[in-house]
């Protein structure tokens, strides 16, 4: 059965069809791409899956559970993480504690342990500092993990992001162009980090990008939204030699 | 090797700063012991010791819900308010059942801080749901309604239990051996006196040690995350209602905790604007603002030179609002102009270079 199974996916804002019969169906350990043109519905499609919009018709199952309509929170727990477009960090903290905000419901203690600093707290900060050290080691940004999340460079933001998200230890790792505003270097590691975190942490990954050559360098396979519609959809090579799809983008 | 030194030396960096709050406090309390031994404080400065632990108190409460949480509280007196009436009116009834003040004062702050933290919660629970300034309107007005719902309330106690009004005293129809104890617009009377300066430093510090260890938390890193991006928190599994909730009411329980104190600091507890009032609430806000935004030890030191400031300025007490006003616009623009913003970092960086060599000498 497939980790992420999307059916008749639907929504309407006014009188604007933003999303319109949407069905996807993602496989555990697959690398999939969202693309289409501006406007297209792409984050819809994301704001949907995430719970910060309900949709007007149409079930998601992840994993065989149903989380349609859900809240956000219930989603993240049911194991679907996600970036942002524009980037949305903790800016007024630290790298590390950025990590560990989102390491908050694997690693628990109360309030009252908290404040009086009994011996569970020391044990669960002790392992949260390491789970979120050997994170960071993952994106080669421990040696910035007392800087603040607001001073470090745009290309190392986008990397911190995808590390908090993973600190959530979800299935499904969801990112919204994470290439967006990156140099082709800073775009090439990205595409290595993606392969990595996709081998290292056995992870489900869907993303929008519009950066073709991350997309045909690293997605097996594609979903073309075209006016809230799916316009095509199939392997990578596939999807990109379709007329249809070269036209959305191009032009006739 | 430098590596690993540094890192420790970072880490150890907010408990550094932990400890430097909590001793100034003491250095402070030992400091004015002393001058009182000596005899060297005059009596107006000996009266302003408890108000001080007091506004305090209040000044790093607030900055528990203004810089750490993020939002504007604008009722703060009002916990206050809150705090000194339900513990006054304790102390009142328990004088004669329970006669050992340590005891009786002990759950005279337990009942504080609760009922103040519950009118925290009440409020919270349909306010904080909100986005925008809603909570700053909302509070604004709770601070007045409590203080001008005191003003009307008049409770007695006889035989019988206990009577409520909002007309009068007579209203109360107690019986002949009945107490009056709220007194309407009169307050309550008699409170016992059992607030000291040794007791305001251990509330304070009591305060301080509650504030600072949440911060330093797994909820008050939730609380910032929350202050910082709530769509983020949100999307990361931070319960966004749960953690607001957490903060603001025991932000209100603390001011509840500075209210118990200086209630039984005073024979005679109204409910005046003076000290419950709108102008109470904005000068918590203007201790907080001055001290820096989520600086909890910037928080005590403006709250003790604002108040010790006109004071000792005796004189000029007619142009405490003036003075109040400039120190404001020049702190306001010693924080946030850029120029100014340039200028520290640049002092900053002078001083890191030096401490950044002095280790390397070291390690050398």
């Amino acid at each position: 059965m497939a980790l992420l199974e999307i059916r008749n996916l639907g929504i309407s804002f006014g009188g604007l069809r933003a999303v319109d019969d949407f069905n996807v169906e993602i496989e555990k350990g697959c690398l999939y791409g969202l693309i289409g043109p501006n406007g297209a519905g792409k984050t819809t499609v994301f704001n949907l899956l995430t719970g910060v919009y309900k949709p007007s018709e149409g079930i998601i199952h992840l994993d065989g559970q149903d989380i349609t309509g859900k809240k956000t929170i219930e989603i993240n727990r049911a194991g679907v993480a996600r970036t942002f477009q524009n980037i949305r960090l903790f800016k007024d903290l630290s790298v590390a504690d950025n990590v560990k905000v989102g390491l908050h419901n694997h690693l628990e203690y109360n309030t009252l342990e908290g404040i009086l600093r009994l011996p569970k707290y020391r044990a669960i900060e002790k392992q949260m500092q390491e789970e979120a050290m050997e994170l960071l080691r993952v994106f080669e940004l421990d040696g910035e993990a007392d800087t603040l999340a607001s001073n470090l460079p745009y290309g190392k933001q986008r990397k911190l992001e995808i590390a908090r998200a993973l600190a959530t230890k979800p299935k499904l790792l969801l990112l919204d162009e994470p290439a967006a505003g990156m140099n082709p270097n800073e775009t090439q590691e990205l595409m290595d980090i993606i392969g990595f975190v996709r081998e290292h942490f056995d992870m489900t990954i869907l993303l929008i990008e519009h950066d073709m050559r991350l997309v045909s360098g690293i997605c097996e396979e594609l979903t073309v939204l075209n006016f809230g519609r799916v316009l095509c959809q199939g392997k990578t090579a596939d999807v990109l030699n379709n007329p249809e799809v070269i036209k959305a983008y191009l032009g006739e | 090797m430098q590596k690993a030194f540094m890192t420790k030396l970072k880490s150890n960096k907010t408990l550094k700063s932990n400890l430097i709050t909590f001793g100034m406090v003491i250095i402070a309390y030992i400091l004015m012991e002393i001058l009182m031994a000596a005899g060297i404080l005059s009596n107006l400065l000996k009266g302003l010791l408890v108000p001080l632990c007091v506004y305090a108190i209040l000044a790093v409460s607030l900055n528990l819900t203004v810089g750490i949480l993020g939002e504007l509280s604008l009722g703060h007196a009002g916990f206050m308010c809150v705090g000194a009436f339900s513990s006054a009116f304790f102390s009142k009834c328990m004088q004669d059942v329970i006669p050992i003040a340590g005891v009786r004062f002990t759950l005279a702050i337990i009942i504080g801080a609760l009922s103040a933290g519950l009118f925290g919660i009440l409020i919270g629970i349909p306010v904080l749901r909100l986005k925008g300034d809603y909570l700053a309107i909302v509070t604004l007005a709770f601070g007045e309604i409590i203080k001008n719902l005191v003003n009307i309330l008049y409770v007695g106690l006889d035989e019988n239990g206990f009577h409520f009004s909002t007309k009068s005293s007579l209203d109360l129809n107690l019986s002949e051996n009945g107490t009056v104890i709220i007194q309407g617009a009169q307050g309550i009377t008699g409170t016992p006196h059992d607030s000291n300066f040794t007791i305001g430093i251990i509330l304070l510090l009591l305060t301080l040690f509650i504030v600072l260890n949440l911060i330093h938390s797994r909820d008050g890193r939730a609380i910032m995350a929350i202050r910082d991006n709530t769509i983020a928190a949100e999307s990361v599994g931070i319960n966004i209602t749960k953690y607001k909730l957490m903060a603001f009411s025991i932000s209100a329980a603390l001011a509840g905790l500075a209210g118990v104190l200086y209630a039984h600091n005073l024979s005679t507890l109204t409910a005046l604007p003076k000290n419950f009032g709108y102008n109470m609430s904005i000068m918590i806000l203007v201790f907080v603002v001055l001290g820096g935004i989520g600086n909890i030890r910037g928080s005590i030191i403006s709250a003790v030179v604002l108040t010790l400031l006109p004071e000792l300025l005796r004189g000029l007490n007619d142009y405490r609002m003036l003075i109040y006003a400039i120190v404001l616009i020049v702190m306001m623009l010693f924080n946030w102009a850029p120029a100014c913003i340039q200028w520290r970092e640049k002092i900053a960086y002078k001083l890191k270079k030096k401490k950044i060599v002095k280790i390397n000498g070291k390690e050398a």
